[in-house]
């Protein structure tokens, strides 16, 4: 077993454990406290169920965002299903068989990671040009952008430039599921685009991603306005 | 210092977003509560030894009781999406007046003492130390926030600024930095029962008065009672209803409605007041003191039904966090949502026909209708979608014939805060308060300009005193504010039940 293999098959399951143990906790966190008062912001739906779909359309469309900042919206949006693309593209290397809405998503995967990189060079860009936003920024927030860019360029790099063998990769990636190590190919590119992914994942519950799970707890979406009809106490 | 008089801005056709001017508003900052003050709220009364490490466990165990405090200190990205919403940053250009900046302040510190990131790395993360000079911008610019929770609206995931707000006040009164004009009040409603200081015996008189002046005016017998056992209707309302200028007439106007209606009702001496700064200090032990009130004078006089008069953050307070705080209501007459908003009773009494209009009364009034922001981003009216917007216009159109709504994006949950709400109407703060009106005196001057408007209604006691004080720096007629019942008073017709 070469040591490389053995070095990545280890980096995985901790950076895995970090992002998991870690998301748990924080989540945790946020189940636990409780909410004291009712505080939804308007418009706020009146039933519990038009709440949920209220967060859905927050989670989905970035609706407030959308009323809030068009280009925002526009170059945060498009990164985010970009990036959900991509990482249903990606799931082929955790299946054998291959899910069908997978394999349908393979050609868009591509684009995807064009829209992605363009997606966060909008974001990063209104961290320079926009005064309000230059001045709110700080190195975690561009260091974030900077990981972000690095993954999706060696990722499309990958596929454009100096092609890895993705039968070998996957082979990887199913044994590291089972326990039953296979060699990774030694390419440069790889190794860089999986350790970075590593270090997002290890990053994730102690940054600012928390903003993932936390849109599903914020009060002021998920609440619904009913407080005179039905006695809210907390939790 | 240098006490130059307050310049208001001017005002621009096409409001454009500021460009940044750092420390403007760096000057600005409320006298503090004096250590008697303090300690009648059961607060240190000074900067207390060992300040920073009590602050930082006040912080821990806010966040431990508070769901939304937690996510929204965790979830901001720094996308920039509510930096040009807050009338404050609209107003002075102080960067630190914009939302995400204003959080920060708080952010900062949580990050230093309870995350990962801010113990090993501050300065990548942009976490700091609690110093004296981070405290000190604390006590400037947490009190340069009405909580208004414009911001809220926008945000991707929904953080809500005046939940930070009411946090570090929370925090800061905990070691002793209390500000005066919200600590004194408070103090005064716990002892004399309303925020003017106002005893019953004045009220009393107060009110008689009011019944000679209205009797003369209108020939009828429209009665203003007190403490008055047996009435159907108590209402609370704002102290400044009692006898400040225009909020008076308002009251005029809830009587009349009263009166048409033939519905029995009572004002409290013990319960002489709505608004509860409680919320604007974040404290839900003073909320829930003062809001205990409400419920006493309601078992004591034996009503049915509560109603609440016109203000803000009273009827925040009263909608969203009543039934908490001192409910349930099961001693209540259940036909009635509880509470009410006088708007509510009297669109109702509308839509019945219960009590009819004059409009031509109203003639000289060109109409415009001011969202006060509690109401509008923090509570609902009559069960029905939007219905907080629906309704006041509602009551206005069928009071008055002039009506024209401001410009979409300054109105509704878009709406601008009238710039002295949270705590901020004390006149130490007047350059901020001027300042952060300019987006709403923007907003009117379109309608003067267009519709010829010359009257301003709203239904929020602290939006009153607000737009009465800064209007004439914006050259506007101070008159020109009044309440959506000082409408109905002014059209309401009253012989009938008589
Ligand atoms: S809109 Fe929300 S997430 Fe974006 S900077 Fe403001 S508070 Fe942070
Ligand atoms: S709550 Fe209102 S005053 Fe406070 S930061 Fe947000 S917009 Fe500004
Ligand atoms: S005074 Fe009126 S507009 Fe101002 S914060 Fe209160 S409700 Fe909002």
């Amino acid at each position: 077993m070469p040591v490389l293999t053995i070095v990545y098959a280890c980096l995985f399951y901790a950076a895995a454990a970090v992002l998991v143990a870690g998301f748990a906790w924080k989540v945790a966190e946020y189940w636990r406290a409780p909410a004291p008062l009712k505080i939804p912001t308007t418009p706020a739906p009146a039933t519990p169920a038009g709440a949920a779909v209220r967060v859905a359309r927050e989670v989905v469309l970035f609706e407030s965002l959308f009323r809030a900042n068009k280009w925002i919206w526009l170059f945060g949006w498009l990164f985010h299903v970009a990036l959900a693309l991509v990482l249903l593209r990606h799931l082929r290397y955790f299946q054998d068989p291959v899910w069908g809405v997978v394999a349908l998503a393979q050609p868009f995967g591509i684009y995807a990671g064009f829209a992605m990189l363009a997606g966060l060079a909008g974001l990063w860009a209104r961290r320079f040009l926009v005064e309000r936003i230059r001045y709110i920024s700080t190195a975690s927030d561009h260091l974030m952008l900077a990981l972000l860019v690095a993954i999706a360029a060696s990722g499309l790099a990958m596929k454009y430039v100096a092609h890895t063998d993705v039968v070998a990769v996957k082979a990887f990636m199913l044994g590291l599921l089972v326990f039953d190590w296979q060699p990774l190919p030694a390419d440069p590119v790889l190794l860089v685009h999986l350790a970075l992914v590593a270090l997002l994942m290890a990053v994730f519950p102690a940054s600012k991603l928390l903003h993932a799970p936390g849109v599903f707890f914020s009060p002021t979406r998920n609440q619904a306005d009913d407080s005179r009809e039905r006695r809210h106490v907390a939790a | 210092m240098a006490t130059a008089a307050v310049q208001a801005p001017p005002l621009r056709e096409y409001p454009v977003i500021p460009i940044l001017a750092r420390d403007a508003m760096a000057g600005s900052r409320p006298y503090p509560a004096s250590e008697k003050m303090n300690e009648a709220l059961g607060f240190p009364g000074k900067l207390v030894d060992g300040w920073r490490e009590k602050a930082v466990l006040k912080i821990g165990e806010l966040v431990a009781k508070n769901r939304g405090l937690r996510v929204f200190l965790d979830a901001c990205v720094h996308c920039g999406a509510c930096t040009d919403k807050c009338h404050y940053f609209l107003g002075t250009g102080d960067p630190k007046n914009m939302p995400v900046a204003r959080q920060d302040l708080f952010r900062k510190v949580y990050r230093r003492y309870f995350t990962l990131g801010g113990k090993l790395f501050p300065k990548l993360v942009g976490a700091e130390d609690l110093t004296e000079s981070v405290l000190e911008d604390w006590y400037r610019y947490f009190n340069q926030c009405s909580e208004c929770r414009r911001c809220s609206v926008y945000c991707p995931y929904g953080i809500d600024t005046a939940e930070i707000t009411m946090a570090a006040k929370e925090v800061m009164d905990s070691i002793g930095v209390g500000q005066k004009y919200t600590n004194e009040i408070i103090g005064k409603v716990h002892k004399i029962g309303n925020n003017l200081g106002l005893p019953g015996p004045a009220l009393k008189n107060t009110l008689e008065t009011l019944e000679e002046e209205v009797k003369e005016e209108t020939g009828q017998d429209v009665r203003f009672p007190l403490d008055e056992k047996g009435a159907e209707v108590l209402v609370v309302t704002p102290s400044a209803d009692f006898f400040a200028e225009p909020h008076v007439y308002s009251l005029v106007g809830y009587a009349k409605v009263f009166h048409a209606a033939g519905i029995r009702w009572t004002l409290s001496s013990h319960a002489s007041e709505a608004a509860n700064f409680g919320v604007f200090i974040g404290s839900q032990a003073q909320m829930k003191a003062i809001a205990g009130r409400v419920r006493e004078a309601a078992l004591e006089l034996g009503v049915r039904r509560l109603v609440v008069g016109e203000c803000g953050h009273a009827w925040r307070v009263a909608y969203s966090f009543w039934n908490t705080l001192i409910g349930p209501f099961d001693f209540l007459d259940s036909r009635y949502p509880v509470p009410q908003h006088i708007c509510e009773l009297t669109y109702d009494l509308i839509e019945r026909g219960a009590i009819t209009f004059d409009r031509e009364k109203n003639d000289a009034h060109v109409v415009t209708f001011h969202d006060s922001c509690n109401v509008a981003r923090a509570s609902g009216m009559g069960g029905l979608p939007r219905g907080q917007f629906i309704i006041p216009r509602a009551v206005i159109r069928a009071a008055a014939n002039h009506f024209h709504d401001m410009a979409p994006e300054t109105i509704h949950e878009h709406t601008f805060c009238c710039g002295g709400g949270g705590g901020l109407l004390t006149d130490e703060l007047l350059e901020l308060r001027v300042k952060g009106a300019l987006p709403r005196m923007e907003a009117l001057q379109k309608v003067v300009d267009e519709h010829g408007v010359n009257f301003m209604a709203t239904i929020c006691a602290i939006c009153k005193a607000q737009f009465a004080k800064v209007l004439p720096y914006y050259k506007f007629d101070m008159g020109m504010i009044g309440g959506v019942h000082q409408l109905v008073s002014n059209a309401i017709r009253l012989g009938r039940n008589d």
